[in-house]
Parts: structure tokens; sequence; C-alpha cells
């Protein structure tokens, strides 16, 4: 079970957040054009290793959350608010 | 006496306490404490079950909740309980047990034959054959096999919603699992660092192996007396944890004894979930069986279950018990057997020598080393042993029972769960799993450190370094009364299987025997997963716990590689079997998920609804307990004859407020909000990012810098989100607050010719007049005196209003309305009339916007922006969302206006009747059309209006010519809503 | 997830007569002799093969998928040139990992098409692979519990007929006649009926995976276990073979069937996929004598429950819910799982449940799975099983064998190709759209 630090409310169980998916793609500009669109929708990378994630604590303070956490261990190496990125460090480790 | 196997005076029973219980109709005598096992040793029966796929007899191998062999059926008020390990069911008063998988009886099974018909009977034998005729595996040959497997049988309404159940949430610094010395020994040491310690211990009292050592008595009991008086610690005895599931939490399960459970209302276990920040494993090493044939014969059990009988319950498993070790553990009941006056027909032990071996000729007993046990006599029980010897010469030994010790496997489920991987360690022949330090410690006999003192030390250790990582440094010194030294030990051999002829067995529940183990590997089945899925080797309730090893280690030899390179099968949980009962808690029956009521739920009960669950919502679907469409047309009639009015609170509401809240509804809606005046409210659609219509609503602003937007009842939680995360994750930078107020609001539609005069006598003294409140204007008002907000929006396709009121003063309002309305004719509305109103009128909701449906889809394509981004634009465009062959809406009547409609009817064409061109999704008795009315996605629909297709549905065997008409069907111009 | 193994060199005589790695007929007399001769007689399944440096067709996945493929495309199409490499022992994947269900009951028409061509493979795969996998018509049972959950089930129940399958309503009274555990009443959401599809069921799911290894290897085809592949190697747009532990094999095609892993291995030509990886849970109860005779869905939860020859209850939930290549259990999910199964089935209240684990799903962008050649020239992919692969295995092995042998989808699979999301031919099953976690 997932243990999740909210940085506004602390530590708690995966079941007062809602999962948001890859935070690691960004919405393209609304003149982008399609293929760009349908990158952004459909197209992830899916690590097996590091995944940037979005997180809404639906449970709590109602703020989206990002998480660096391993897909296989579930280890959470960072989490910050929706405006953060994680530091470059860890960001270099995803490779 | 309670048995005349009960030779002396057990830790846990009370003598003064006889206790009668029945076992296959048998009335026996047991003692307080004792457990439904111990009883029945203690009264001479060995002979507990018939096994899995040989009906073989079977006895009592171990002496706690790991049995493989000793399984009965408890028979209750409630009904019947099966696969009851004996060895742990308590005995109570009056306990019925019958055993199981035998007919007709115990003694005489015929199915018993299966066990001479082994030979053609190997595992894996049904991949191979009943492949033909095709027709006969459902009829024939499974349920046969379906009827032999099985063990246990369930019977009786064991299910009771109202019984007690609880799901317990626990925290602590440190998990320590296991009580025996390792376990005490780190509990005690982290407890007086201060640290918040949870000690866990399956067995219902603390000690663990200390227990059957009487030189570890006051230092158990000084243990126990310390960590009670440590509020910062808790033992839970009793407590089995279950699983490792990361972040530091644990499942356990605590069962209750007889006293708690009276004091619980009879509530008989609990889940616990425990939450620490480190996890400290003394979980210890069960022991394991050695292969040979007839190790399954009764009277064949594990070494230390022999001793747990004498000293946890006085009883003597046998009065000439043979011993069969590789360990000098394995010494240890024949030693206290001896002393207690029985003497063991002889120690075999596969060792050239041991320390124990000269301690045992010492108290006067055979010794025999170097030699082993190459066969069991006796079928329905062991008469002896034949003992093959080093010189190559077998001998028979005379014997009532076999206690087996093939060595101990350190307990690695939890450590392997958290990531631990497996090490082979010769030493102790055995595998072990080292902890990753982030996540604890093992310590003791769980890594291979065996001696009760020696693990207290190692323990100490462990403890010392988790108390220094969580920064409360543990005192200098002991906590505790010194340790009692470990007896001077020869390390165990390795031995896994001695040869011989007839059924050597390495999973005894699931009858896997070592021939079966080699026959998968030369089938190909060779690696330890593959062997076990092939033969089911450890797939029973015991989860391979005594042979697991074993069977490992006979896959080695025959595939002729090292052991440490087979491996064991990956342990997953749970540790032991659980009841779904304890697993799924409170929220079961009635209370399986909330009930999400109106604030005005008490009105509508006492005018006698009949309700209906919509997501969680209870909703009034029809105000009358009649069933049938009359009831519901008399309130659609009502609507569009007079009036009516309906509770809408369901509806998603969501507050936007901030300098920038109409660009984000720009953003977020596919139609636009900043052209919306204040005061006045628009229909929107939200597309989701792939272009698919969402949501709909109406939204109004209330103030240039405030909304209040409406979703659908079934989307209002996902609409929410949606919002919630494209402010902060995609348009972060606009100044909006969004609060969810569906709760704080009650929303009543007052809809008919007649609302005006109706909502008129409500609104005090604003002008309702088309001219000053138009049809979607919006405004703030006091309504029946309560302030509130009134919008000229309507649903039901009739002039109409709907009244926003805090939900506390909801109900006033709604009287009031009532009241109003009364020399109208008013009537209440439920969801089904709601439902036939905006059929009539082409209004969709989620049947229809079903997630694969576009604006165009739905005839709503000109809401669209031209300009500006929005969410779904771009995708909006693909070409497989243009299609003009696409389902879209229309309206469908059967041609035959007396034929009835069906939601799910599929629409063909007569010339294709198998190729569907689309179905039915709502549908109703009309009341302003003749007949039914229902609406249809159907394939390039908006072409096909005017033209009659087939309205198939095979279930009911249904086939009806429709009209296919536009979705508008009453009053297209829109008249009435603008009325 | 298995404990690594070693890699071990494997000695076995070089298999290219079929004939030698024959194990052998299966049936009831030779079970019989073998009996009187102590099972002495019987061999490998199917032979430990040892790559060669070529081959024509190189599966990536000696799971369900990768193992049907490649007995088609022996049997179909005479291509026995093909390796199945698995990194670890066959068929421990999803294939060992899973319920166990076989169903046609799909919502949108050509995935009814596809599955419908599956069960009828199921119905005689027995016979074709000469292994008793144990299908088992027993039926599938799906509650309802509102009056818009039987509009839905209506819906697809008159799609199925149409498309000739079979599907018919059960009322309450027929359910409780059926499965007498039910509790019909006193849930949250009482039962209002149900649907069944008679000819769902259940199979042995490791056996389906063996099945298809001894047919396969029998057919000529070499299974190479303990086999990675850590690259694709492609010259010119195309794909060449692929890097392995055991070195370079090189291949005029290569199909990924990784379900749980295609975006793993797809990153390595450099393709993203509309792919998300969840773990999907499974638990199974201690062995009972025969409870429940069908496949029971509760439609107000997501749990469903079948009971295995041997006894067992074997049931499942939803996906966690969050990217995850862990196959393992958790216990929110557990909870949620058995709540439902106590309130649908409250005689289970005393059984007890022996062990849960989990696999991982390839959840695709629309809940549909991916039958399809991919952007890289020769690189076919078998993937995005979704929760639903198991049940398609026949139909997958054999559309994806027809892809590879023939070079145009199978048309019973044509809906399946990689271009539908960028398209917006998207099959969404319940119109949940591009969230794949809450499919």
């Amino acid at each position: 079970m997932l243990r999740i630090p909210c940085p506004w409310c602390g530590e708690r169980d995966e079941i007062e957040f809602r999962y948001r998916g890859d935070a690691a793609v960004t919405r393209p500009g609304s003149d982008a054009g399609q293929e760009a669109f349908v990158a952004y929708v459909y197209r992830r990378e899916n690590p097996l290793g590091w995944h940037l994630e979005w997180w809404l604590h639906s449970g709590g303070c109602r703020r989206l959350l990002k998480l660096l956490r391993h897909t296989v261990s579930h280890e959470i190496q960072w989490v910050g608010t929706a405006e953060q990125a994680p530091p470059p460090a860890q960001g270099a480790e995803r490779a | 006496m309670s048995g005349p196997s009960r030779i002396a005076r057990g830790l846990l029973t009370d003598p003064a306490k006889a206790v009668s219980f029945r076992f296959d109709g048998r009335t026996l005598q047991g003692l307080a404490g004792d457990t439904l096992a111990s009883a029945l040793l203690a009264n001479g029966r060995r002979l507990l079950g018939r096994s899995f796929k040989y009906h073989r007899r079977r006895g009592i191998v171990t002496a706690d909740k790991g049995e493989p062999c000793a399984l009965v059926d408890v028979i209750g008020e409630a009904g019947r309980e099966p696969n009851q390990p004996a060895t742990a069911v308590l005995l109570s008063e009056g306990l019925h047990a019958v055993s199981q998988n035998r007919w007709p009886t115990l003694a005489l099974d015929l199915l018993a034959v299966n066990d001479w018909l082994g030979r053609f009977l190997p595992a894996g034998f049904y991949y191979k054959t009943f492949m033909a005729p095709g027709w006969a595996w459902e009829r024939v040959y499974e349920p046969l096999i379906r009827r032999a497997a099985g063990l246990g049988r369930l019977e009786g309404r064991l299910g009771d919603h109202a019984a007690p159940a609880e799901i317990v949430h626990d925290h602590a610094d440190v998990l320590v699992v296991g009580a025996g010395s390792a376990g005490l020994t780190a509990a005690l040491l982290l407890g007086s660092a201060g640290l918040r310690v949870l000690l866990a211990e399956q067995d219902i009292v603390l000690g663990g192996g200390t227990l059957l050592d009487a030189r570890w008595t006051s230092w158990r009991a000084d243990a126990c007396a310390r960590l009670a008086s440590l509020p910062n610690v808790r033992c839970l005895p009793a407590t089995t944890v279950l699983g490792a599931y990361g972040h530091g939490t644990f499942g356990a399960l605590e069962t209750l004894t007889a006293q708690e459970r009276a004091r619980f209302r009879g509530l008989r276990e609990r889940l616990r979930v425990l939450r620490a920040r480190r996890v400290l494993l003394a979980c210890g090493a069960p022991e394991r069986l050695i292969a040979f044939p007839g190790n399954d014969v009764p009277g064949v059990m594990l070494a230390g279950a022999a001793h747990a009988y004498l000293r946890r319950y006085g009883v003597a498993v046998g009065r000439r018990p043979a011993f069969f070790v590789n360990n000098d553990e394995g010494y240890a009941g024949a030693l206290a057997l001896a002393a207690a006056g029985i003497r063991a027909a002889a120690i075999i032990d596969a060792r050239p020598d041991a320390c124990a071996a000269a301690r045992a000729r010492e108290a006067g007993l055979e010794v025999l080393c170097d030699a082993s046990v190459s066969g069991v006599l006796g079928r329905r029980s062991v008469r002896g042993v034949r003992v093959m010897l080093p010189d190559g010469v077998s001998r028979s030994i005379p014997a009532d029972c076999l206690a087996v010790s093939g060595g101990h496997s350190p307990a690695t489920a939890l450590a392997c769960q958290l990531g631990a991987p497996l090490r082979w360690q010769e030493a102790i022949a055995a595998f072990t799993a080292d902890l990753p330090a982030a996540a604890g410690r093992s310590a003791g006999a769980a890594r291979g450190i065996f001696g009760a003192a020696a693990a207290a030390r190692d323990a100490e250790h462990a403890a010392r370094a988790l108390a220094a990582e969580l920064a409360r440094p543990a005192p200098e010194g002991a906590a505790w009364l010194p340790w009692p030294a470990d007896p001077a030990a020869t390390p165990v051999r390795a031995l896994w299987e001695v040869p011989g002829r007839g059924k050597a067995f390495v999973d005894l529940q699931n009858d896997v025997t070592t021939e079966d183990v080699r026959l998968a590997c030369r089938e190909g089945y060779e690696h330890v997963e593959h062997m076990k899925r092939f033969t089911t080797c450890g797939m029973a309730t015991d989860q391979g716990r005594s042979g697991g090893l074993v069977a490992s280690a006979v896959l080695a030899a025959a595939r002729g590689v090292p052991l440490s390179q087979v491996g064991q099968s990956r342990p997953r949980p749970f540790a032991e079997p659980v009841p779904f009962a304890a697993l799924a808690g409170g929220e079961v029956g009635s209370h399986y998920k909330p009930r999400r009521r109106l604030p005005i739920n008490d009105w509508h009960e006492r005018a006698g609804a009949t309700f209906v669950s919509t997501g969680l919502w209870l909703r009034p679907l029809v105000y009358s307990a009649e069933s049938g469409w009359e009831p519901v047309l008399a309130e659609a009639r009502a609507v569009r004859r007079a009036v009516g009015v309906t509770d809408v609170s369901t509806l998603g509401k969501i507050d936007v407020q901030g300098p920038d809240a109409a660009r984000f509804l720009d953003f977020v809606y596919a139609n636009s909000f900043s052209t919306l005046a204040v005061g006045r409210a628009r229909y929107g659609i939200m597309l989701r990012e792939d272009g698919m219509l969402f949501d709909d609503g109406t939204t109004a602003r209330l103030g240039p810098e405030h909304f209040l937007l409406t979703t659908t009842t079934a989307n209002s939680a996902a609409v929410l989100e949606h919002l919630e995360f494209h402010l902060q994750a995609v348009r972060p930078q606009l100044d909006v607050v969004l609060t969810d107020v569906c709760d704080q609001w009650a929303q009543f539609a007052v809809a008919g010719p007649r609302a005006r005069e109706v909502v008129a006598c409500l609104a005090g003294d604003l002008d309702l007049s088309n001219h000053a409140f138009p049809f979607m204007a919006a405004a703030e008002a006091s309504l029946a005196g309560i302030p509130g907000r009134l919008f000229r929006i309507s649903f039901s396709g009739e002039l109409a209003y709907e009244l926003a009121v805090p939900a506390r003063g909801a109900t006033a309002v709604w009287e009031a309305i009532l009241a109003a309305g009364g020399p109208h004719g008013i009537r209440p509305y439920g969801l089904d009339a709601l439902n036939t109103l905006r059929i009539e009128k082409g209004h969709v909701t989620t049947a229809e916007l079903n997630g694969n449906t576009t604006a165009a889809d739905l005839g709503c394509a000109h809401l669209l922006k031209k300009s500006g981004d929005f969410i779904g634009r771009t995708l909006a465009a693909r070409p497989g969302l243009l299609g003009t062959d696409r389902l879209q809406l229309v309206g469908v009547r059967p041609a035959d206006r007396s034929r009835r409609l069906r939601n799910g009817t599929q629409l063909v064409t007569s010339a294709a009747r198998s190729a569907s061109l689309g179905y039915v999704t709502s549908c109703t008795p009309s009341v302003e059309l003749e007949g039914w009315v229902g609406l249809a996605l159907l394939a390039g629909g908006r072409q096909r209006i005017g033209s009659r297709l087939l309205g198939v549905s095979p279930v009911h065997g249904e086939t009806t010519e429709l009209e296919i008409v536009s979705p508008h069907m009453l009053d297209p111009e829109n008249a009435r809503v603008r009325a | 997830m298995p404990p690594p193994m070693p890699m071990r060199p494997r000695v076995f005589p070089q298999a290219t007569a079929p004939a030698r790695r024959s194990s052998g007929r299966y049936s009831l007399w030779r079970l019989l002799r073998e009996g009187f001769r102590g099972q002495r007689g019987w061999s490998q399944a199917w032979a430990k093969a040892t790559p060669r440096p070529h081959y024509k067709v190189v599966i990536v996945g000696g799971g369900g998928h990768g193992l049907a493929t490649a007995f088609y495309l022996a049997a179909e199409h005479g291509i026995a040139d093909v390796a199945v490499l698995e990194r670890g022992p066959i068929g421990l994947g999803n294939v060992g990992r899973n319920t166990t269900i076989i169903r046609s009951n799909y919502f949108q028409p050509a995935n009814i098409r596809f599955y419908e061509f599956s069960l009828k493979l199921w119905e005689r795969l027995e016979r074709t692979l000469n292994f008793n996998m144990m299908v088992s018509q027993r039926g599938t049972l799906n509650l309802f519990h509102t009056e818009a959950q039987r509009d839905l089930f209506t819906r697809r129940a008159n799609l199925m007929r149409l498309a000739g399958a079979d599907a018919e309503a059960l009322g309450r009274d027929e359910i409780r006649k059926r499965v007498p555990l039910v509790d019909l009443d006193n849930g949250r959401f009482p039962v209002l009926g149900g649907f069944l599809q008679p000819r769902g069921g259940t199979v042995r799911h490791d056996a389906v995976a063996w099945g298809y290894a001894r047919a396969a290897s029998e057919a000529g085809v070499d299974i190479v276990e303990h086999c990675e592949v850590t690259g694709l190697r492609q010259a010119g747009g195309r794909v060449t073979g692929v890097e392995t532990t055991h070195g370079f094999i090189g291949a005029d095609l290569v199909c990924l069937a990784v379900a749980g892993h295609s975006s793993v291995l797809a990153r390595m030509a450099g393709i993203e996929l509309p792919i998300e990886t969840h773990v999907l849970q499974a638990f199974v109860s201690e062995a009972l004598k025969p409870l429940i005779d069908v496949v029971l869905t509760y439609g107000a939860g997501h749990f469903y429950i079948s009971q295995s020859d041997k006894g067992g209850l074997v049931f499942g939930g939803a996906i966690d819910g969050y990217n995850t290549y862990a196959q393992r259990g958790t216990l929110p999910m557990v909870e949620e799982v058995t709540a439902a199964a106590v309130t649908l089935l409250p005689a289970l209240a005393r059984v007890k449940v022996l062990r849960q684990w989990g696999g991982v799903m390839d959840m695709t962008m629309d809940g549909s799975p991916i039958i399809s050649r991919t952007p890289l020239e020769g690189l076919i992919l078998n993937g995005g099983w979704c929760y639903g692969g198991f049940k398609a295995i026949p139909a997958g092995g054999f559309t994806t064998a027809h892809l590879i042998a023939r070079g145009s989808p199978h048309p019973v699979a044509a809906h399946l190709d990689l271009e539908r999301f960028a398209a917006g031919r998207t099959v969404d099953e319940r119109g949940i759209g591009p969230s794949p976690w809450l499919h």
C-alpha cells in the first residue's frame, strides 16, 4: 500500500488520493496540431523505473501533487506541488 | 483424567476444568486450554482425516496453525465451517467436529481405492486424458473430479451481515514480528529506548520456542512483565502478520479468544492494518519434514510438535515414540518425554555424531547415528519404523509414533515480500533472506541464528541498530534477566529424502510425492514454479511450510543441480488462511457502500416515494408504491398539463470564482462562457481531451467573476476532478477557485404551464415576466423567505424554474412550493416521470452521453466554439470522429403504436437482420404522443430520419418495426420553455 | 515474479526434426501403460531449445499469446522456422496469474466478433493440442442491480445474439436456483437479475501455456527459456533481429507478445505505445467441496468468482489504478474485493482466503487490445490486453499468426490496429476515454 507524503496534509494512505497519470507529458499549444495532441493524450513512456505522476488528494486538501515514484519498488523519491519540478539530480536518474 | 495420554500438567491446560466435545459423533473429554488436536491426542486418537487425492489416513503433524493434515469441519449453530486445523481450534464445551473427505466413514473410505490406483494417477494425469468426446468434460469427468476434490464442506448460512467485524489501524515506530526470545528481547530494548513498538505473535501466548524450555520460564515471565509495564509497547498475541505491503504497511490477523469474543459481541477476529517505520522480523524457523516412504502415516509428526504437546498440554504423543532427526533441536522432545517417563524407542540421527546424541545417551536413550528411517510399519497408524543402519543393515524398531525433524527453515516470506533476495546457507541447509536495511532487520532463527540465547543476542544487536537509525539510541545494558546458555550443538546435516518403496510425501495436504516431483522434472516442468504448478506442491492451506524446501531439494537432485540453484517458490500473502469476513470488515451487506440521501429525504419518505439507487444516491423514482407505468405517467401528465415539482439536488454543483473564472470556463467547456451576461445561464458541453463528449449541464453567471456550474448526477465527482486537474496542471496561471457545493445546495425544478404562477408566490417581488426573467435567466432571490437562487432552465421541455436553496432550509421551500402549487394541481414527480419528459423532448442523459459519443453525434456540433482553445478541440477533428456513418441520436417510435419499446433493442434492416446499425438507449410510454417513444443511437441516423427499421431484442424474442424520427419529438420550436 | 535464475547453458540435442522432440500422444491408454512402468516413459512436454543464429520469425514472450502465435504459425501457415524467446520459464506471466475466465460478452460489436472467435477456438482446443486444459463451459453469469445496468446488459446480450454468440436473461428465481449462495436482497444494491453466457466458463490457465508450448515444439518451433531480449536491432528502417542474453538472434520478423511489458520492449525500437502498465490482483481460497458451478460477476462492485476443479474459489477485482510493474497484491484491494464477495455471497464469510497475487497488465488508452504492425517495418505487436488477455489467447495467437504470415490483419482483429488512436477509431468498451487507470 502506498503511503503518500502530501506536502499539505502529511503522509496518508493511497486510498485518500486519486491517480491522474503521467505528469511528464505537457499539453501542447492550441495550434500544435493533431499529431502533437495524439502524442499528449495517448502515447506514454510507461517506464519500468522512475515515473513522474499526478495524484489528486481528493480525500484531503484536494490539491494536485506530483510524485516521482519507482514503478517496481514503489519507492517515492520526491513529492511536490503541481508547479514544482523534481530536482534535476533525481530527474537525471530517471533515465 | 482427560484422556489416557495425558501424563503431565501442561503450560496451557487447566486440569481442574474438564471440557467435553464431540468428534465424528463420539463424545470425548479434554481440558480447558486444549486444542482439538491435543485433546484428541490425549484420548489416543490418531486418525483425523483422509487425504486430498489418495484418501490415505492422516493424523496430526504439527502443533500450530501450519497443520497440513489434521483439518476438520467444525459444526456450530450457524452451520458447518470447513478446513479448520484441529491444531488451532481451541477446545470449548460442546465443540462438535467431524472429519473430512471420506465416505462413508473415516475408518472405511471407499475412495481410498485411489491409493491403490495411484500408479495411474500421477501428478498432472488429468492433462493427458479426458479429452474426448468434447461434451463429456462438463457432463462426466469434471463433476466426478470436482466431487472427489476439495476437502471440507461448507454448509448452512454462515454469513450474517450483522455479525460484528472490525478493521483496526495501528501505527508504530517498529513492528516486531514474533515473540520468541529474539522478539521479546528486541521489543524490550526498543521499548526502553522510548520507541513505539508493536509486538505481534502468532501463538496465543508469548514466548515462542522458550515455552518448550523450562530453563527459560523465569526469563520469559520477567520479560513479559516488563513489556506490560512499558506504555509504548503493545503486545498482540494470537496475531499473525499476513503479509508485507510496502511503505511500512502490514496486514495482520488477530484471532480473539473465547472471553474476548464474548466481550466484543461475538467478534471472532480483527484485521489489523499496521504501519511502522521499521520492521524487525523475529518470526523464527518452522521445522520441516523428511521425505521417506510412509511419512504420512498417522503417528508421524514433527519432533517440535511432539515436544509442544508434552509441554503445552501435558500430552504424550506416544508411549514409545521413535525420533528421526538430522539436527540437535530435534532431540529436545525426546529428552523432555524421557524426563516425563516416556522412553523413546530410539533416536535415529542422520549424522555420524552429535552433541545432543551424547546428552540423549546420558539420559539412557538409544541413539542410532548415521542412520535413517527407510519406512514406516503400519498402515492405520505407526507400529514401528524400519531403520537403515550405517553398515547397510536394516532393522525394524517397534514404535507407536515417529517424531521427525528435518531441520528448520527460516521464515522468509515477509522478507521476500519486502524485496529481500533468498540466499542459500549451507551451514543450516536452508535459505535466508536479508532484509533491505531501509525496511528493517531480521533476527534470530528468522535469519538462521538458532539457539534461544544466540537468537536473543542477535535480536539485541538488530534492535540497537534500529533504535540508532530512528534517533532513539537504547540505554546501555540489558533490560532483561540473563539468558540461559544454549547447549552446545552440532550443525544440521541436510537430509531431504530417504529412498525406499512406497509413497514419500513432500506436500501432505495436496498428496504430492517425491515421485510426482521427479515426474514433473522428467516432463520438463523443472523450474520450481513449473513443478509447483504441475504437481500443486505447496498450494494447500499450509502453503508448503513443512515440505516446500524438501520438494525443491528433490527437484534439485532430479535435475542434478545444487538446491541453491533451484530456489523456492515465491511466498505470497497470506501467512495463514484468512476468513473472508475478517478481510471484508464491516462494510458489507447493506453497509457495502454509503447511502447518499437528499436534503429533504425525510419528506420524500413520508410522501411514500419508491426510491432508486443512482450511484450512491437514493432518489425518489415515483411517489407511489404501485409498480407499472400508470403512477409515473400521472406525474408526467401533471407537468405537461399543469405543474409539477421534482428534486434535482443530486446534480453536481461547482462554484467557480476568481478573476479568470470566465477564461477557465471557456477552456473547459466546448462553448463560450465569457460572453455570458451576469444574470444569465447557458447550457454547456464539456469534451474530454480525446474529443468525446464528457458531460453537459447548465452554468449560470452570478457575478462578473462568479459562476455556478452544474454537472450530471453521474459525473459530478469526475467533472470536479477533471476541472481541478486542468486548473492545477494545465492552466495553473489562471486565478480561479473551485468549490464543490453539491451538498450545500438543494435544488428543485418547478415545471409545467402553471410554473410561473407557482414560483411567483415564492419569489417575492421578483418580476418573472418573460421580458424581465426570460428563458435562461438566473438571479439571486429570496425564495419563500430564504435567500437562494432562481434559474429559468428546463429539462422537461416545459416552462420551468429551478430553485436553489441552502440544504438546511430546503424542506420549508419544498413545502412552500407544494402549498403555492396546490390550487394549480401541483404534483411532486420522481425520476421516472422526469425521464419520460426528457425523452419526449429529446434531451440526453448518460444513456446517450456514454463516453463514446461526440457533440455531432448528439446533434450539438453547432455549440462548439469556432475559435479559441478548449479541451478536446483538436482531437475532436480526427477523421474517425467526423464520419457521417457514426452512431447519431435519433428518435424512435413503434410503427404499430400499440407495441412497446425496450432499451437495448438493436436496430437492423430487414435485409440484414444480424448487422446491428444501432440500439435504443432510452424509452418510455409517452404522455403527449401516442404509444411509446424512444431515443436511439443509429449509424448515420440523421440521414435515416423518416425511414423504417426493425428493432430486434433476441433475448426477449421480440421484433418491432420502428419509425426513425427526429429526437425532438415534442415542441421542437421550444415554444413551451419560452412561454 | 519468479526468482531470477542463473543462466545455465542447456545441453539438449539440436532438435530440428519434429519427430525427435515429440513427447508422444497423450491418451488414457498411454496413461494406463505408463502406470505399469512407473510413469517412466514420459519425456519433456516441450523441448528446451538453444537458439539458432537466425529465424524467419522471432516471438518475444513465452506467455499464452506468444506460444499460441508460434503454434498457429506452424499449424496454420506452415511456418516453423520460429523461436519463442522467454526471459524466465514460459507461462509464468499473466497466463499463469489470471482468474481463468473465458467469455465473449463485450459491448463493441467488433470485440464480440473477436472474442467469440476465441471462444470457438477454445471449444476445440484440447483436441487441437492433445492436451487437456480443462475447458469448462459452466457459464458466466453477470448480475445487475439497477435498471440502467439491465439496459446495458440487454444491449450487450442482443448484440451477442446477433453476432452468433449465446446470451440469455435470468430472473431472480433462476439465479437463486443456479447459485443458491447468492444473497439477492440484503446487499446495498439488491440483485435485480442477471445475464448468462452458457458457453462461457473457465480453463486451467497454466495448462494453456504448456499445451501450446508442447504442440508448437512438436511442430518444430524452438522454445527458448531464460533468454532475455535486451535490444531490437534494425537496419534501413527494418527490424533485423533481437539482442539477447544469449547473443544476437537474427529474424525476418519480430513479434512482441509481452503484455505487461510491451512499452519496455517497444521502446527498444523507439516506439511509445498508448499503454500504461497496471497491476490486477487475483485471490484463491482453500479447497472446498462444490459450491459455485458458474462464473459469477457482481454488478455493484468489481468482483468475480468461480470455483476451480480442485475446489478453490478463484476471484478477483479491479486494477489498483496506478502505474506499476510490481506483480504483487495490495491491502486496500483485498478489503474491497472481499467486501463485495461477502455482500453477494454471505456464506463465504467463514471461508478462508489462501493467497493473493498480482499480474501486470498492458492497459491501453481505450481498453481494447492491439494486434498490429508498428512504425518499425517487420515488428509486429500483440499486446495491450488489459485484463482480457487470457480468454483471447487462441484468437490472439491465431490472428497474430495470420498478420505475420499474410502481412494483412485477420478480419476479426482488423479493428485492433495501432493507428486507430491517431485516426479516432478507438474501440472503447465502456466509454471511459484515455485514462487507463479507470478502465
